[in-house]
């Protein structure tokens, strides 16, 4: 009997009740915000206003601290770390003609999911600071973990893309209303630059995508479906992979963000808020990276095959060349921004190199990158909403002042320069395990990124804590509250505890890795040993 | 089997009462004067929607000739009434407030939407060349006059002259197809040219198809004969507008499928590139064109230009599940323009209409329902996921994939993004910028509700009922075929 009723449990729709329950989430505060519009009849109190607020705050946490623990009991209860293909899958009828609503998880998107529901609440909790539009605010990050949710769990090309796209919407908002301050001339039209940001931000990622609908649609003509674990089946003849291994790359390339298409990148995470960046930087990116493993790899592996040189090329200039960049850099969040692109990489890097320690380190440095990258956009924040500033020579001498946010500060730089003991020490070092099977140079050459980040790391973080305390601003400063320290520390401890032991992360990826491999070297020893 | 005349008049009863009940409404309203504007459109949109009824009734069973041949009834026509009468339906609806607002609430308003939309019936069902002009022509002189309705204004009459002209010139350019076609084929009913054409297209046919083809697609404003349609869109009362640019797209792009498929099918090789040409010049220039202009109702011009642009990518294919995603398409198209245009509708401030986009700043702040309503129906406009107005988009490129047309596929995605660029610029002064002035609040009146339901259905109502339209709109295209 009880094992009927866990039978029964396990195959109810959890993934979709994980999904689209930031939405209802969304939902209520609308409603709440619409509700209260009406009672007051156009005219509002402050003290309503502020009410109004409060309850879109703790409805957002709320919903989103439900979604992390509801992942977290679908991973423990339902999900078996120890199989390979996809879990949870549900599906039901949407468009015909091959193309259904499937959802399921894999060793691949199971921890991005996690991620992604650990994340979220802790943009809501650094979102404090936001006092304008708080409703809307909420509403557009419940929206978008739903969809973000959505890309990671969804089993069927036309719902990914679905889900994909969309994530766009939220994002373009936040970035553009809730964006800093100033303008930029561009063309002789001075435009405000959070304005410009969002809208680099929707049309770049868009170009790249349209790409991909085309060739989505091209395969949905070949396979007769678009059902993704079918499509992995798929055997696509050599002449179209090159192309839609192009089509697919051209919507990811942009997303990851790889080098020469990384410039919407900085532009975006200068203009948004605090948890805009942090959402950005730790979930959305890790979307392209998802792809590549996701499509690609097991796609078209021919063509992945044929191209990885130039995706090495790609990766090693992204690790010098923006490196570099992020060396010259006046801006906290810039510095950040391009030290991202630099360890995405390392991410690209390890996935070609179609080894199990490559995508083991790319799979691995993506769910390190969104606790660091996170953490050190939440720490630009702290120094942001005290002094309203993101300058580093705005800075100096903090260590005397915030001596918490100094160790956190510390910590998270370390983590960023891949220190051993931090997460992104295990992540760096199994890519460049990878690219050394596959080609010795590339290793050599990706290795200067790791000088490199230490250098522009350790600079940002002498220039704004040591020294002085000589700025006359910078006296009053207060130390991490409880809020912020409740942030930092989650992410501390997870970046720490992988970082540490990494096994727990690598045995949930391996199956799924290892299937993506056996079915990635059968493809091209087939491929070979055809005349 | 030829029917009896009880039997043929049995078929085409929605076409009856439109004919039959506007002349009825117009004889009413010279009896009882202006006074009587407010009935009559009651009246109008009553009868619209009882015509639909009966095309809903009557459809299902196989397709009907009638008429020798001249008048066809089949899922498709009935798919194209239903839209068509609807979206007639809706633009007197919408357009009561507007016409009382700018003394316009005379009682030949409705009762010419009713007539245009006779025409446009005809359109759908014309099988023949000369039921094709004769549809052509009984909707084009009934919108002739919507355009010039605001006879005081030196806009409109401009709108209302210059669209005779050019549309005199193009039904010209109909004529002489017609009668090349006629003449080389030695018929005018489409299976008989079908039948003389064979599958080897004589000089004279092609030449004659394309006239026809020019012809066709003045009428549905697809470039390089889009010129008339910016100028008439702005000049034109706006609610006139919101009923240009739905119901005579529709039947427009009805006819263009009919007069393509069911006569040159078999010789399809020869016109799919002009299409295909037409379909990448309207893209584009709805694309490049609407990027600067400054006129919300322009603006609306050239994205419809774009969107027919998209919708011939589906006739390009010339399959038929080219033809079943134009279909999607247009309805679609319909669904969001209405919304669209609803939305401009509310565009009003103590004194009058205002129509440049820049009144729309900050609206997000001023009237949040209606920045939310139009910002959905714009990223629907611009083919952003979820909405509805993607899925037009990715059926359209289906076909086009299918039908080997890759390259059309790829410009159009690229063109998109291009005109999505024109939609965000709306969004971004709604959402981004600091508000203008206020518009008057109408809380649940009817342009508010029909906004909104077009919302709704743009996302999420369709997203989620897309399985039945699609599979409607294949069995509509399966019977042209």
């Amino acid at each position: 009997m009880n094992e009927i009723a866990a039978q029964s449990l396990a195959t109810q729709p959890w993934l979709s009740l994980l999904t689209f329950l930031p939405l209802v989430g969304a939902f209520g505060v609308a409603l709440r915000q619409m509700l209260a519009k009406r009672d007051a009849n156009g005219e509002i109190s402050a003290a309503e206003i502020a009410q109004i607020d409060t309850v879109a705050r703790n409805v957002a946490l709320l919903f989103t601290l439900g979604a992390f623990i509801v992942s977290v009991f679908i991973y423990f209860a339902f999900y078996d770390p120890s199989v390979a293909g996809y879990q949870l899958v549900e599906t039901a009828e949407w468009l015909g003609g091959g193309v259904s609503y499937k959802m399921g998880v894999d060793g691949i998107s199971i921890l991005f999911v996690l991620l992604t529901t650990f994340i979220m609440p802790i943009c809501v909790l650094a979102s404090k600071t936001i006092d304008k539009r708080v409703p809307e605010y909420m509403i557009a990050f419940l929206i978008m973990e739903t969809l973000i949710l959505g890309v990671f769990c969804a089993l069927d090309l036309i719902v990914f893309y679905l889900f994909f796209e969309a994530s766009l919407i939220p994002m373009f908002l936040i970035i553009g209303v809730w964006g800093s301050k100033g303008t930029k001339e561009l063309g002789g039209v001075v435009m405000s630059s959070r304005v410009y940001a969002a809208i680099k931000f929707f049309l770049y990622t868009l170009l790249g995508s349209v790409l991909m609908l085309v060739a989505i649609i091209w395969m949905w003509r070949y396979a007769g479906t678009t059902d993704i674990p079918t499509l992995q089946q798929t055997a696509f003849p050599e002449g179209a992979q090159k192309w839609l291994w192009f089509a697919f790359f051209a919507s990811f390339a942009v997303k990851m963000p790889m080098w020469p298409v990384h410039t919407w990148l900085p532009d975006a995470h200068v203009q948004a808020p605090t948890a805009g960046s942090v959402v950005l930087a730790a979930i959305l990116l890790k979307m392209g990276g998802y792809g590549f493993l996701r499509f690609s790899l097991p796609m078209f592996p021919l063509a992945s095959a044929e191209f990885a040189p130039f995706i090495y090329a790609l990766s090693i200039i992204a690790i010098i060349y923006t490196s570099l960049v992020a060396l010259a850099q006046e801006d906290m969040k810039k510095l950040i921004a391009y030290s991202s692109v630099a360890h995405m990489g390392f991410v690209t890097m390890g996935i070609f190199t179609g080894t199990k320690q490559g995508i083991e380190g790319g799979l691995f440095q993506m769910l390190s990158h969104g606790f660091i990258s996170g953490a050190l956009f939440l720490c630009v924040g702290v120094l942001y909403d005290r002094i309203h500033t993101r300058e580093i020579s705005a800075y100096g001498g903090l260590v005397h002042k915030m001596p918490f946010y100094a160790f956190l500060f510390l910590f998270f730089t370390m983590g960023n320069v891949g220190l051993p003991g931090v997460s992104g020490f295990v992540g760096e070092f199994l890519t460049m395990v990878g690219a050394f099977k596959a080609n010795s140079w590339i290793a050599f050459f990706a290795a200067f990124g790791v000088i490199l980040s230490a250098a522009y790391a350790l600079r940002l973080y002498r220039q704004v804590m040591y020294g002085d305390l000589a700025k006359a601003k910078l006296m009053a400063i207060a130390d991490v509250d409880a809020r912020e320290l409740t942030m930092l520390g989650a992410l501390l401890v997870f970046a720490l505890f992988l970082g540490l032991y990494p096994k727990p992360a690598l045995d949930v990826f391996a199956p799924s890795v290892d299937l993506l491999m056996s079915n990635f070297d059968a493809a091209l020893a087939g491929a070979a040993g055809a005349p | 089997m030829s029917l009896t005349l009880s039997e043929t008049l049995f078929w085409v009863i929605p076409e009856l009462m439109l004919a039959i009940g506007g002349m009825a409404l117009l004889i009413a309203g010279v009896f009882l004067g202006d006074k009587s504007a407010r009935m009559i459109s009651t009246a109008s949109i009553g009868l619209l929607l009882a015509a639909l009824l009966v095309v809903v009734a009557l459809n299902g069973g196989p397709a009907e000739d009638l008429f020798g041949g001249a008048f066809r009834i089949d899922a498709f026509s009935s798919f194209m009434k239903m839209l068509i009468f609807g979206a007639a339906a809706l633009a007197i609806l919408m357009s009561d407030k507007y016409l009382v607002g700018e003394q316009l609430g005379r009682f030949e308003y409705p009762v010419l939407i009713v007539l245009a939309a006779f025409g446009m019936a005809l359109m759908a069902s014309a099988n023949d060349l000369i039921a094709l002009y004769m549809g052509v022509e009984a909707q084009s002189l009934a919108l002739y006059i919507l355009a010039a309705f605001n006879r005081d204004s030196r806009r409109s009459t401009e709108a209302g002259v210059k669209y005779f002209v050019l549309g005199a010139l193009s039904s010209c350019l109909l004529l002489y197809g017609a009668s090349l076609v006629y003449g080389f084929t030695g018929a005018t009913q489409f299976n008989a040219i079908a039948a003389a054409v064979g599958d080897e297209a004589n000089v004279g046919v092609v030449i004659g198809l394309v006239f026809l083809i020019s012809g066709l697609a003045f009428k549905v404003s697809a470039a390089p004969f889009h010129m008339w349609t910016p100028d008439v869109y702005e000049g034109a009362p706006t609610p006139v507008t919101a009923f240009f640019a739905a119901a005579p797209k529709l039947a427009a792009m009805a006819l263009f499928a009919r007069a393509l498929i069911t006569p040159f099918s078999e010789i399809a090789d020869d016109w799919r590139p002009i299409i295909a040409v037409l379909a990448v010049a309207s893209m584009a220039v709805g694309a490049f064109s609407a990027i600067v202009q400054s006129n919300i109702k322009r603006l609306m011009a050239y994205s419809s230009i774009g969107h027919m642009g998209f919708a011939l990518i589906g006739l390009a294919a010339g399959t038929e599940r080219g033809v079943g995603s134009v279909l999607i398409y247009m309805t679609i198209y319909a669904i969001m323009t209405v919304g669209a245009f609803a939305c401009i509708l509310l565009m009003r401030r103590r004194g009058g209409m205002t129509e440049a986009i820049e009144d729309l700043a900050g609206l997000t702040k001023t009237s949040p329902g209606l920045a939310l309503i139009l910002t959905i129906l714009l990223f629907s406009l611009a083919g952003v996921p979820p909405t509805i107005g993607f899925f037009g988009k990715l059926f359209v490129f289906q076909a086009a994939v299918e039908a080997d047309l890759v390259w059309l596929a790829i410009v159009g995605a690229i063109l998109s993004v291009v005109s999505a660029y024109y939609y965000l610029r709306i969004i971004w002064l709604m959402w981004f910028n600091e508000p203008a002035p206020p518009f008057e609040r109408e809380v649940g009146s009817r342009l508010g509700l029909t906004a909104l339901a077009s919302a709704a259905l743009v996302f999420p109502a369709l997203l989620v009922l897309m399985g039945p339209l699609i599979a409607a709109a294949r069995a509509a295209a399966s019977s042209l075929f």
